[in-house]
This record gives C-alpha cells, sequence and structure tokens, in this order.
C-alpha cells in the first residue's frame, strides 16, 4: 500500500466559526493505482488533495504515506516528502514566469539537492517525456496553455516521485488540451506511475481506473442526488473503487 | 549558494528601475559616508605631512614657560636662560637619535620685517650655518651666508619661494632690499624649499587658515640677529632626527641636555615641540566635527535600508503564489528565507559598491571645487560594501521571515 488513511477529519477556521471540511475520510491507494476523485465545489476535495500531497495535516485521524506516520512528521521531513515522492500538477499550472520551461522543471530537483549537470539532463529527459524537447527554452509566456500544463506534468515527473497529484488539471484548458493532457496522464499510468486526480469532469475521470465521489466531506458511492449520497456513507462499500474503500461519517 | 545569487542578481534585473529605486537609499547613505571619512583622512593626512613634514624629520626645541612657547619679542630676557654656541650644538648632535642640530631664533610677530611699505607677515629666522641642511632646504638662486657674512654682522637675507613670490610685488627679490627692524638687509639668495615651523594652532579652523595663508620665511645670520633686534634672546634648536620614530625621543634627548646646561630656573624649561600629538590632537579636533556628519549620514543608510525592507515585503506580497508554489515543491523554508535574504543583500551589495564609487567621486569633485584635501581609504571602502551587505541582512530579515512562514496551500490560492 503506498498510501492509508483512516478516519481523517479536517477542520479549518473561517472568522468565528470552525468548520468541518472532512468528516471521516478512509482512503488508500496502492502503488500503479490511477483514482480519480469527484465531487462539487466545496465537497472537500482540494482540502483532502491537500492532506494527501502532505501539504497540510489532518485535525485527527491517521495517515501513512509509504510506510511513514504522516502526522508525525515535522515540517521539514514533510517538505522532503513532497520533493521527493510527490509530483504536483496543479489547475493553473503555477510555473515561474522568469524561468525557461528546462528551469522551471529543475526546479525540484535543485531543491533536493541533485547536481547541475545531473539536474539539466533530468529536466530535459522530462520534458522529452512530455513532448516538449523543442520548448525548453521557453519561458511560460511563450507556450499555450497545453504546453504549460505539459511543463508542469514535466516538473511533476522529473523527481520520479511515487506519486501524481493533480488538481483539475485539465480545468483551465480547452477540450482539445485537455484530451492531450489526459493522455498524456494515460501514459504516465500506463509507465506505472500512480496517479491521485481531483475533477468535477466526468468525462476526465472515465480515464482514472477507478473514481471516487466525494460530497461533503464524505466519500459517496456515486455522484446522484443528494438523498442517494447521503443513503450510500452509511458505511457501504463504493463500487468502482477497487482498494479497501471503507468509510464511514459520524455525525 | 552561487546559484541563489545569479537568481536573486535575475531576479533584480528584471525590475531594473524598482531595484535601482531601492538602492539609491543605500547609495546616497553610503556616498556621503565614504565622503565624509575621505575628507576626514584627507585633512588627517595633510595635518600629519604638514606638521611632522613628509620625509622631514625636523623637531624644534624651543625654551617654554609653564608648558606654553615663549616669544620674547614681548617680554623680558630671561637671565636664567644661557644662550648656547655652536660646540653644544655639536655635542648635542651626538645624542641618542639625533642626526644633527642646528641653532636659530624666531620671530613671527608679523611686524618686524618689509618690503618697501608692505608688511611681511611670515616668520622670520636667525639661523646658524648649519640650521638650512638640518631643515632639509638649501639656496636654490643666489648664494648662502658666509663666514664673512656672519663675522662682520652683515645685513644679509636669505627668502624663501613663497616670500619670493609675494612679497616683493612682482619685482624680482634678489638684490632687493628689506627692513628689519627699521635696519636694511640686503636678500643674497632664495632657498629651494619652502620650510616652516609651525605656528600654534588651537582649532581646524585655524589650522586651515594658517595653511592658506602661510606666508613663508625669512633669514638672517644668526649673528646679524642682534643687529636687528638688539638683544640677546635665548636660542631655539632645530632637531633633526635619525628618523620620524624617533623624533620624540630625539627631540626630548636634546631638551633634556639643553636644560641641565643652560637653565637654572624653574619656571623655563626647553621642550620638543612634540608634532605627532600635536597632529593627533589636531586630527581629533577635525574628527569630532565630522562625527556629527558621520551621524546625519548613518541616518540616511537607515532609511535606505527601511526602503529595502519596504520593497522586500512588497515583493514577498507580489510573489505569494510562486513562495507557495515552491514550498509546495520541497523547497524547506530555510531555503525560501536565504532566496530572499540573498536578494537583499545582493540588493544592498550592489547598492554599496555603487555608493563606494559614487562617494569617491563626490569626494574628488569637492576636493577640486573646494579644495578640501582628499584620502580615500581602501579598507574604508572595503568596511562600507560589507557593512552594506550587512544592513541588506538586517532589513532584509523581516521580509524573509514573513516569506518562510506563509502558508503553502493560501499562498498556492492567493489572488
Amino acid at each position: 500500500m503506498l498510501l492509508e488513511m483512516h478516519d481523517i477529519r479536517k477542520e479549518v477556521q473561517r472568522g468565528p466559526e470552525r468548520i468541518l471540511i472532512l468528516r471521516g475520510i478512509d482512503l488508500s491507494v496502492e502503488e500503479g493505482d490511477y483514482v480519480a476523485i469527484m465531487g462539487p465545489s466545496g465537497s472537500g476535495k482540494t482540502t483532502l488533495l491537500n492532506l494527501v500531497g502532505c501539504l497540510d495535516v489532518p485535525t485527527s485521524g491517521s495517515y501513512t504515506f509509504a510506510g511513514r506516520d504522516i502526522t508525525a512528521c515535522s515540517a521539514k521531513e514533510l517538505s522532503r516528502l513532497r520533493n521527493r515522492d510527490i509530483g504536483f500538477v496543479f489547475q493553473t499550472f503555477h510555473l515561474l514566469p522568469k524561468l525557461t520551461a528546462l528551469d522551471n522543471v529543475a526546479l525540484p530537483l535543485l531543491y533536493g539537492g541533485v547536481r547541475k549537470a545531473e539536474r539539466r539532463a533530468r529536466a530535459q529527459e522530462a520534458l522529452e517525456r512530455v513532448g516538449l524537447a523543442d520548448r525548453m527554452s521557453h519561458r511560460p509566456d511563450q507556450l499555450s496553455g497545453g504546453q504549460s500544463q505539459r511543463v508542469a506534468i514535466a516538473r511533476a515527473v522529473a523527481t520520479n516521485p511515487r506519486l501524481i497529484l493533480a488538481d483539475e488539471p485539465t480545468g483551465a484548458l480547452d477540450s482539445a488540451s485537455g484530451q492531450a493532457i489526459m493522455e498524456l496522464f494515460d501514459d504516465l499510468h500506463r509507465d506505472g506511475a500512480t496517479i491521485v486526480m481531483i475533477t468535477h469532469d466526468a468525462d476526465v475521470a472515465r480515464c482514472a481506473d477507478s473514481v471516487i465521489h466525494l460530497r461533503d466531506g464524505v466519500f459517496v458511492d456515486e455522484p446522484a442526488t443528494s438523498a442517494r449520497g447521503r443513503r450510500a456513507h452509511h458505511g457501504t462499500s463504493a463500487p468502482g473503487y477497487g482498494h479497501d474503500p471503507a468509510r464511514r461519517h459520524h455525525e | 549558494m552561487l546559484e541563489s545569487i545569479s537568481l536573486a542578481l535575475q531576479g533584480l534585473w528584471t525590475h531594473k528601475m524598482r531595484s535601482f529605486l531601492t538602492m539609491l537609499g543605500v547609495i546616497i547613505g553610503i556616498a556621503s559616508i565614504i565622503t565624509i571619512v575621505s575628507t576626514i583622512n584627507g585633512t588627517n593626512q595633510q595635518i600629519k605631512d604638514n606638521l611632522v613634514g613628509a620625509g622631514n624629520n625636523v623637531v624644534n626645541v624651543r625654551v617654554t614657560q609653564d608648558g606654553n612657547p615663549v616669544e620674547f619679542s614681548y617680554m623680558a630676557i630671561p637671565a636664567s636662560v644661557r644662550p648656547l654656541d655652536a660646540d653644544v650644538a655639536d655635542y648635542l648632535g651626538t645624542l641618542p637619535g639625533v642626526d644633527s642640530v642646528a641653532l636659530f631664533r624666531s620671530n613671527s610677530g608679523g611686524d618686524a620685517v618689509s618690503f618697501g611699505r608692505t608688511q611681511f607677515t611670515g616668520n622670520l629666522y636667525g639661523i646658524d650655518e648649519r640650521y638650512l641642511s638640518v631643515v632639509g632646504s638649501s639656496v636654490a638662486r643666489g648664494r648662502a651666508f658666509t663666514e664673512e657674512d656672519r663675522v662682520n654682522n652683515r645685513k644679509v637675507a636669505l627668502v624663501d619661494q613663497k616670500t619670493a613670490s609675494t612679497l616683493f610685488g612682482g619685482e624680482d627679490a634678489l638684490g632687493s632690499i628689506i627692513e628689519v627692524k627699521g635696519e636694511p638687509f640686503v636678500v643674497v639668495g632664495i632657498t629651494a624649499k619652502d620650510v616652516s615651523t609651525e605656528p600654534v594652532i588651537n582649532s581646524v579652523e585655524e589650522y586651515r587658515l594658517y595653511n592658506a595663508s602661510a606666508a613663508g620665511a625669512i633669514y638672517i645670520p644668526l649673528e646679524s640677529w642682534e643687529v636687528a633686534f638688539r638683544y640677546d634672546e635665548p636660542h631655539s634648536l632645530a632637531v633633526r632626527a635619525s628618523s620620524v620614530d624617533e623624533m620624540t625621543v630625539a627631540g626630548n634627548g636634546v631638551a633634556e641636555a639643553v636644560n641641565a646646561y643652560a637653565v637654572a630656573s624653574d619656571d623655563y624649561a626647553y621642550a620638543a615641540d612634540n608634532l605627532l600629538d600635536k597632529a593627533a590632537s589636531l586630527q581629533n579636533l577635525s574628527k569630532s566635527a565630522n562625527d556629527q556628519l558621520l551621524w546625519i549620514a548613518g541616518i540616511s543608510l537607515l532609511v535606505g535600508g527601511i526602503g529595502v525592507m519596504n520593497i522586500m515585503l512588497v515583493s514577498v506580497t507580489e510573489r505569494t503564489r510562486e513562495i507557495g508554489l515552491k514550498l509546495a515543491i520541497g523547497a524547506s523554508r530555510s531555503r525560501i528565507r536565504l532566496q530572499f535574504l540573498t536578494e537583499a543583500s545582493v540588493l544592498t551589495l550592489i547598492g554599496g559598491v555603487l555608493g563606494v564609487a559614487g562617494g569617491i567621486g563626490l569626494a574628488y569633485l569637492l576636493s577640486s571645487v573646494m579644495g578640501i584635501p582628499v584620502f580615500v581609504s581602501v579598507p574604508a571602502c572595503l568596511v562600507a560594501v560589507v557593512f552594506s551587505m550587512v544592513i541588506g541582512l538586517v532589513f532584509g530579515l523581516a521580509p524573509a521571515l514573513k516569506a518562510s512562514r506563509l502558508n503553502p496551500i493560501e499562498a498556492l490560492r492567493h489572488e
């Protein structure tokens, strides 16, 4: 098991109120899985992705990633983990505008302490892998949206992470570019990458091996009406999600 | 590290105008400090050169009363101080640290000598045959005093270059007749080098005045002094030390020996002018006046530093998303901190270098326009450059901490 979450809850302070965003999430992902998490906005899917990506820590619950208890890790250990074992792909790419595509891709390698020559070689390799061998010295403002997202994906895979996390990777793209990006994820998956993706687009989610639906901070079995959703999360398995999908919901 | 510096430079270059304006405070602060320090050093150097004499290791030993030099033109001649002679001078020349000793008398009253209607305002010296060589001068035009001149108490005079060019209203000094206390003296020679014994100076202003208007020197034979002044006042001694470092030892040694030989009174004593002390006290006077300027320049540097902090804080806010991304892909917080500290210190370092260059330029401009002596000290420039970098580190700290403490999730969501 690459990662295993058990009874994860996340509370945040918004103004005077404390809001429970995640209300008991159980999630496990194995090496080589391709999981899509779907849900409407406000369902807590980005919060969940942040937790999975070790950008945030849960209020309660246990999380084991690659055999390590994440809730017990220091900030420094988490940042090293994000650097080496997790690759992020964001909806809005988040490329540094002043750096070339190559330098953008090499950035996580820089933070990982990789030497310059090797950094270059690996960044080049990653860019070739996403089909941008001819755009290495371009800056983000010289790239189309689709190309920018490819650079971002190259950056995510350059460190050979154990998990790729994508947050609405096609959300800012036209459908043709989005299609191409999804094919790229398929390729990565075929090559053995483990991918967790959040999206609210059912077509995108269809590319994944399994789809989990998130609503109001809990997993539900399918993206139906809220009534069916509520019925579903009283403790049964969700079809279409293959790996230990036990979930609980505490009111 | 090199890489973060080159990244920082890249970042600064993309905002050329902003970077320059941010630097401006540091540039102005450092430039004014360098200018002030350069003029302080220049003045100090000039004081030292003028008083101690570059390579002219001569110290005067004179009669003093309660520690102050005595001008005998205005007071009774003390019977308790015996006149000296050439044998005494010979003996004094063998003391440790002493190269040679000459006898002289001097008058700096400014009313003893005139040429026609022009009053001579410099110093008049009655000198023995060794004096010129002891103080490192010689006769450039005309002739020196001869044995004949001395034996016959002839009314002859030498003038230095400055006097030759200022006193005689364009006429040739050589052969001119000047009046010393009403007695006519013929100028028979002009000395090669201006040698002036220092007047009493108590402030930097007096020093500057003296320096700008030092009015030269006129020499007559020691033997002819009585012809003009009609009294037998005690001698002063010009002591050439074997090196600059020996000046104090030589001067004090001679003073002690002369006191033992010639002074029979507790009221009077021969004492060496302590030129290094005098130079140091003058330098202190000029320093205390300039210290206030340095504080003001320091305040402008502080303002410059605050400007740097302000812009760096803006920059952190602007680059919140970038910082969020870097944190997300595994940059440690110390790395982010280092990035902003590097940027701030590279910024102020460049500002410091430009400031030092500007300060040196300004110092030389002041020197050529206002005639203020300037001496650029390399260590001071290096300290200024290092200090400007430290300013970057100090004032970059708050922005760097702010950047490194951002929450990556909120930072990524910024705007």
